[in-house]
């Protein structure tokens, strides 16, 4: 299959204007009669659901946790991004298209994502109007702070609970579809499979994780809306619950896989304390505009912070990039963390950490301020620490953040499985090697308000309202197979818990797959994630029974795509030899330690194609055109 | 084992919503003060899973205090003995070695039993969608800064928007009133000009609702903002007073 990502032809600030004018329109009287099932209620999902069922379409929305305000997206801090302009300082449209490309280490899609940075403005007046409390200044006017990988201020936040804030706006638009009646949601239900029927997408299987029930549902498209697959590396910032089971499903569907070893880590999040940790907390990014990083000069100091003369620190990031300092990107700034503690001048009892220093910050602007700009995160980190950021500087060290890659989309945001979409963090689309603060909400916002309202409608015009028939024995087959999947993981009996070969599993990818990789790690890798998942077969215990509310059993579920995914990363990172954003081969890397790229031979998305169980998946390459944008190695000097 | 504290729990369990619960004694042992409340939890649930028993079933997602999932009862409390968290911001060094601690569901007629700790809280759902949005379509609306609103306004609208949707406000009212977090949302776009168009019927559609539900009438003890994992003010109360009767003395539906 040749892979067509249909993006517009023409100048890049031309094409969706065109695009979407060239999109079929479903007429208005028929728009009840399609059915669109959407998993997920993150904000890519709630805001699809709100807007599509306010639209006239038919929406079932599903998601695993007890109510949709509930989703991961809740938990973003630090902001949300927007070419608005309004500080005058010098941004734009065609800036936050440029530094987004740019951030992303030159792996992404021109045309994509300059219309992300193109809606974004819309996203910002569409959330102040559903009420979302974003930060004002005194006069009235919305505040913005900066984020990194950026010279301008841009992003605009709700203290430190931006993500919360517009999903709970994004739910409000939800609940009013629901009591409408356009939007059937059901909540506390996991998809397990998705329904083809002649090769098009046509339903999904769900589990009911209360009573155990198995059922499908069928639809004229499906949406996955289902978010990232950080845990994978067992720790992360995710929340307990993010999978990538509906996203993996549906690759061993057909659809393609994108670039699966693009995973973010996070430079500002709290150290791991001992190995009962379940879970990793991010201190926003945005500390980084007023905390300053550093770790002593010789390693090995042991010192307390407050002893260490300011000679005998070093602020590593401001020395080496004085331009953009503490606010370099992301992987810069975990791979510079990393390397300091590998050079012995870790921080803490681990040695596994570095300073976040607000000391300077405090006496410029006094305490209250800063209390009003980052109180909750001060008081989350002295919650989880026990200790008192006020009086000694932070320790932060990076963590699994974001997985960029996800699966395949083109343009319109579908698979390449027809009638399935993929949005949000669930799919490949905008953000390359590396993702830029602030731009996942904002991404998720727009192609759930702005993107897939215009592109769904072309596909359904072109399908006809025809009802889709349930009783096709696909849809048997499909439940029959999640019964046998859940009868047979129950059935193993073995002695070691889901979660031991969860946290197996998370160590071979942090130690091989995380922050720096190199082929004869990853060869290991590969090796040491056959045999787990071979023995996960033959020697898990799942508990309890399928009938009923089994929190093992949904777990179990979920460590057995990850251990698949695990291999799929290993491969996809092996096959890119060189270093680009978040994937740093050791092997390719410039004189002073920054990622290689090689644009002549890697300027390619890497799509997968699962070819049955047990045998090599198959790459197809979509290569990446840069008409507007000149490649250049990413400098934040 | 990371740690050397050893518990004494006593936990609520449950097999479905039908059948009756008892209490049951478990012994932790190797705790360490740095484990969350929660991940004491996964301790005791790998231990129960290897002896081929039930784990105990728990809501929970986010583990940092936002997504409003996890919601025991323990020694008594919603969310514990500390005051401004939830049960996944507890941390052990708030207990003692050789401590009991009881752990249970929330408690409210409005909040079914599901299974051990895990109550169904959707009524929280429906009262959201009787009224708690404003009713602007994709694309209508204007210029974010349109509309300056003054800082106070905004920073109080977020006070009240920062109500995690957990339940433990029903949970520790002796009523199991829902007022607090109705009254959470109902302040949030009170607040707010973009809210003033739906404001009379919103809060009169959202009390309707709550008491549809099964929630008890407010007394005014406080006890719901002292357990507040989000400390969601007693004002909001006030507030969603005043609106109601305002729209009751205006209103259309007499
Ligand atoms: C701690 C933290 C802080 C962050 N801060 C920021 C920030 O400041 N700015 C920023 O731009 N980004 C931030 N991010 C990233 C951003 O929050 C996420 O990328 C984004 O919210 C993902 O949204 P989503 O809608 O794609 O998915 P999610 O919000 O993850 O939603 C996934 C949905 O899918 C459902 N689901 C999943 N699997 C299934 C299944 N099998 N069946 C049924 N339902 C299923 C879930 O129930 C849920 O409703 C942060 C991330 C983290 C972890
Ligand atoms: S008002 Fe407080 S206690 Fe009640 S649901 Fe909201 S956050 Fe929880
Ligand atoms: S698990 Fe999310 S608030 Fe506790």
């Amino acid at each position: 299959m040749i892979l067509d990502s249909k993006i517009p032809a023409g100048p890049v600030a031309e094409k969706w204007g065109k695009h979407k004018f060239g999109l079929k329109l479903v007429n208005p009287a028929n728009k009840r009669k399609y059915e669109i099932i959407v998993v997920g209620t993150g904000l890519a999902g709630a805001s699809a659901a709100a807007s599509l069922a306010e639209l006239g379409y038919k929406v079932k929305a599903f998601c695993f946790q007890d109510s949709p305000r509930r989703a991961h997206s809740i938990a973003a801090q630090g902001g949300i991004n927007a070419a608005k302009n309004y500080k005058n300082d010098g941004d734009s449209v065609y800036r936050l298209f440029y530094d987004t490309i740019k951030g992303g280490d030159y792996r992404a899609r021109e045309g994509n994502v300059y219309r992300l940075a193109d809606v974004s403005r819309n996203i910002i007046d569409q959330c102040v109007a559903q009420g979302v409390p974003f930060a004002r200044e005194y006069g009235g006017y919305l505040d913005n702070r900066s984020f990194g990988g950026s010279q301008v201020s841009r992003t605009f936040y709700a203290r430190g609970q931006t993500g919360q804030q517009l999903l709970l706006g994004a739910y409000s638009a939800l609940s009013r579809q629901i009591a409408e009646g356009n939007v059937t949601m059901y909540a506390r239900t996991e998809m397990l499979d998705l329904v083809m029927v002649d090769g098009v997408a046509q339903g999904i299987v769900t589990r009911d994780l209360v009573t155990g029930e198995i059922k499908s549902h069928a639809a004229h498209a499906v949406l996955l809306c289902t978010g990232g697959y950080g845990n994978v590396f067992y720790l992360s910032t995710n929340a307990q619950g993010s999978n990538v089971t509906a996203a993996w499903r549906a690759h061993k569907r057909g659809a393609y896989f994108a670039n699966p070893c693009f995973t973010q880590i996070h430079p500002t999040c709290i150290p791991v304390s001992g190995d009962h940790q379940s879970k990793l907390t991010l201190m926003s990014e945005s500390l980084r505009n007023d905390g300053r990083v550093w770790v002593p000069k010789a390693p090995g100091d042991k010192r307390p912070a407050d002893q260490i003369p300011e000679a005998e620190r070093d602020y590593f990031l401001e020395r080496k990039y004085p331009s953009f300092g503490n606010l370099v990107p992301r992987d810069v700034a975990s791979r510079n963390a990393k390397e300091q503690c590998d050079a012995g001048k870790g921080v803490g009892g681990s040695g596994l950490a570095v300073y976040l220093d607000f000391s300077d910050s405090v006496k410029r602007n006094g305490a209250a301020w800063v209390k009003e700009k980052y109180g909750n995160l001060f008081d989350m980190y002295a919650q989880i620490t026990g200790e008192d950021p006020y009086k000694s500087p932070m320790r932060i060290y990076p963590a699994v953040h974001y997985t960029m890659g996800g699966l395949w989309v083109d343009y319109n945001l579908m698979t390449t499985v027809k009638g399935l979409y993929a949005l949000g963090e669930c799919n490949f689309s905008d953000h390359g090697a590396n993702r830029l603060g602030a731009s996942a909400l904002m991404q998720g916002l727009a192609d759930g308000y702005f993107v897939i309202p215009y592109t769904v409608g072309d596909y359904l015009a072109t399908i006809g309202p025809k009802p889709i028939d349930a009783t096709h024995p696909a849809f048997k087959e499909a439940e029959n197979s999640a019964k046998d999947y859940v009868k047979k993981l129950l059935a193993i009996n073995g002695t070691k818990t889901v979660t031991e070969y969860h946290r197996e599993l998370g160590h071979i990818m942090w130690d091989y797959c995380g922050m720096s990789r190199s082929e004869e790690g990853l060869k290991k890798a590969k090796a040491m994630i056959q045999e787990l998942k071979a023995d996960f077969w033959r020697n898990v215990k799942v508990a309890g029974e399928g009938e009923e509310l089994n929190q093992s059993l949904e777990k179990a579920g979920r460590v057995a795509d990850f251990i698949e995914l695990g291999e799929l990363m290993v491969d996809d990172a092996l096959a890119r030899n060189e270093s680009c954003g978040g994937h740093f081969r050791v092997e390719y890397q410039t004189a002073d330690g920054e990622a290689q790229r090689d644009d002549e031979n890697y300027a390619y998305v890497a799509a997968w194609e699962f070819k049955g169980e047990g045998q090599p998946e198959q790459v197809h390459k979509e290569a990446l055109v840069y008409e507007t944008v000149k490649l250049t190695q990413r400098s934040y000097v | 084992m990371s740690g050397n504290m050893n518990l004494t729990l006593k936990v609520w369990r449950q097999k479905d919503e039908k059948s009756k619960g008892k209490i049951v004694d478990y012994q932790v042992k190797g705790i360490s003060p740095d484990m969350s409340f929660l991940e004491m939890f996964d301790v005791l649930n790998e231990d129960i899973i290897k002896k081929g028993e039930t784990p105990i079933a728990f809501d929970h997602d986010c583990r940092e205090g936002i997504c409003g999932s996890c919601s025991m009862h323990i020694n008594g409390r919603p969310h514990g003995p500390k005051s401004g968290i939830t049960t996944c911001q507890l941390h052990m060094r708030s207990f003692k070695d050789g401590d009991t601690i009881v752990v249970e569901p929330w408690r409210a007629a409005a909040f079914p039993v599901l299974k051990d700790l895990v109550v169904d809280r959707s009524a929280f759902d429906r009262i959201i969608q009787s009224g708690g949005f404003i009713s602007v379509n994709t694309g209508e609306a204007p210029d974010a800064n349109a509309i300056p609103i003054p800082k106070k306004y905004a920073d109080e609208a977020f006070d009240a928007a920062t109500c995690i949707g957990c339940g433990a406000c029903v949970a520790a009212c002796k009523n199991s009133s829902a007022m607090l977090f109705v009254s959470a949302k109902i302040s949030q776009l009170a607040l707010l000009p973009q809210g003033e168009a739906e404001a009379k019927q919103r809060v009169e559609s959202m009390i309707d609702q709550m008491n549809e539900e099964g929630f008890g009438a407010c007394s005014n003890t406080g006890a719901c903002t002292a357990e507040c994992p989000k400390e969601i003010s007693q004002v909001n109360i006030a507030r969603l007073n005043r609106e109601y009767i305002s729209a009751k003395l205006t209103s259309d539906n007499v």
